[in-house]
């Protein structure tokens, strides 16, 4: 049947892949917190990694945020993974 | 104990309307009492896929008002007898479903029968939110395209987070993922996500895949909700996942193209 094809452009990118790498991130970015927390969270994580990096080398996402409801009340979570051998 | 569930999936267009009125009406063929609620409060739909769309008299906002009982609003099914629906109103007042008179009218419901369905409008605003929040399970419909993806898990955050049962700490909601509009063809081709990379992003469990179909259409014209097509592939697809809700396992069907014959592969397209 490979006739057919001849007729038929066939022109596969692959866009299932890209959809779901896109997806991958903008999923972990949601859930970091980043996306529906308070406005200035952005820049508080940037500014406290540049804090983090006066004393020490650290990756970009050694800041971690994360928003939670509890009780009513706001929760800002903060973690910040320092390395083994500072 | 009444078990509520939701119907929900931020997009709008995915297929929520569809679920809940073929989900519900599964559930009732079962032989469990159901009601089935249209939250879309000022756009109500739900009565028109079901085929009840004659006979609503009262709708949720009149009960929550005590415009009328329970008992007048509730349309009970003409096809399955343990099947009611409860319209939504057209009122554009966004402030009619109150959190007291939503739970109130959950609350009676509960009495009665075993399952409440809650079809939820589309956003994450008031009305959406009112029929999530009292949910014991849900049911995210979603289909395999970025935007919906994207929206869905943005709803799983907050059922995790806001729903009573999560704010309450009294537990969880049972989040269950229900695939629509997927086409075998173009998942084979690399143009659509397929059920395994939805499954991954989103990470919960897949109660059920509902290919996309004309039945679902048609069965839509003339207010027959697609499970009580046998004859159809979605209609199956819901009647499997209604099977699987209730514990019972059932294999995935649908995943794959269906083997076209030749004329059909010169004549119909790819
Ligand atoms: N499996 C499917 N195959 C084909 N069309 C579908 C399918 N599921 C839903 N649709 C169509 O998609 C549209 C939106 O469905 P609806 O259930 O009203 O979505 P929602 O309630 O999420 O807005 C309708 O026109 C419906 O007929
Ligand atoms: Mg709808």
């Amino acid at each position: 049947m490979d006739w057919l094809k001849f007729f038929r452009a066939e022109k596969k990118a692959n866009s299932a892949k890209t959809a779901k790498d896109r997806l991958m991130l903008a999923v972990a970015y949601q859930r970091s917190g980043l996306a529906n927390g308070p406005a200035y969270l952005p820049k508080l994580r940037e500014e406290l990694l540049g804090v983090v990096r006066k004393y020490i080398q650290v990756p970009d996402d050694a800041v971690q945020f994360s928003v939670q409801r509890e009780a009513g009340l706001e929760v800002l979570e903060l973690n910040i993974t320092l390395p083994d051998q500072p | 104990m009444a078990k509520i569930i939701v119907v929900t999936s931020g997009k709008g267009g995915v297929g929520k309307t569809t679920t809940s009125a073929s989900f519900a009406t599964g559930l009732a063929q079962r032989g469990h009492k159901t009601a089935v609620i249209d939250f879309d409060v000022g756009l109500r739909n739900l009565d028109l896929i079901m085929g009840v769309e004659r006979r609503v008299v009262f709708d949720f906002v009149n009960v929550i008002n005590g415009e009328a009982s329970l008992k007048q609003a509730l349309i009970k099914d003409k096809h399955v007898d343990t099947l009611y629906i409860l319209a939504a109103s057209q009122t554009r007042d966004k402030d009619a479903l109150t959190q007291e008179g939503v739970e109130r009218v959950l609350n009676e419901l509960a009495q009665d029968f075993e399952y409440i369905v809650c079809d939820s409008p589309a956003g994450i605003e008031k009305g959406a939110f009112m029929a999530m929040y009292f949910a014991d399970e849900a049911l995210v419909v979603t289909n395999p395209e970025v935007s919906s993806v994207r929206d869905s898990d943005r709803v799983l955050g907050i059922l995790s987070s806001k729903a009573r049962i999560a704010e309450k700490g009294l537990g969880k909601v049972k989040e269950h993922l229900v695939l629509t509009r997927y086409s075998p063809a173009r998942v084979a081709k690399g143009e659509m996500l397929s059920v395994e990379d939805v499954k991954e992003i989103l990470a919960i469990p897949l109660l059920g895949v509902v290919p996309e179909s004309p039945a679902v259409l048609t069965c839509s014209n003339s207010g027959v909700p697609v499970i009580r097509d046998d004859n159809s592939d979605a209609g199956l697809a819901y009647r499997d996942l209604v099977d699987r809700f209730l514990g019972e396992e059932r294999p995935h069907r649908f995943l794959t193209e269906p083997k076209k014959s030749l004329l059909s592969k010169l004549f119909g397209g790819g």
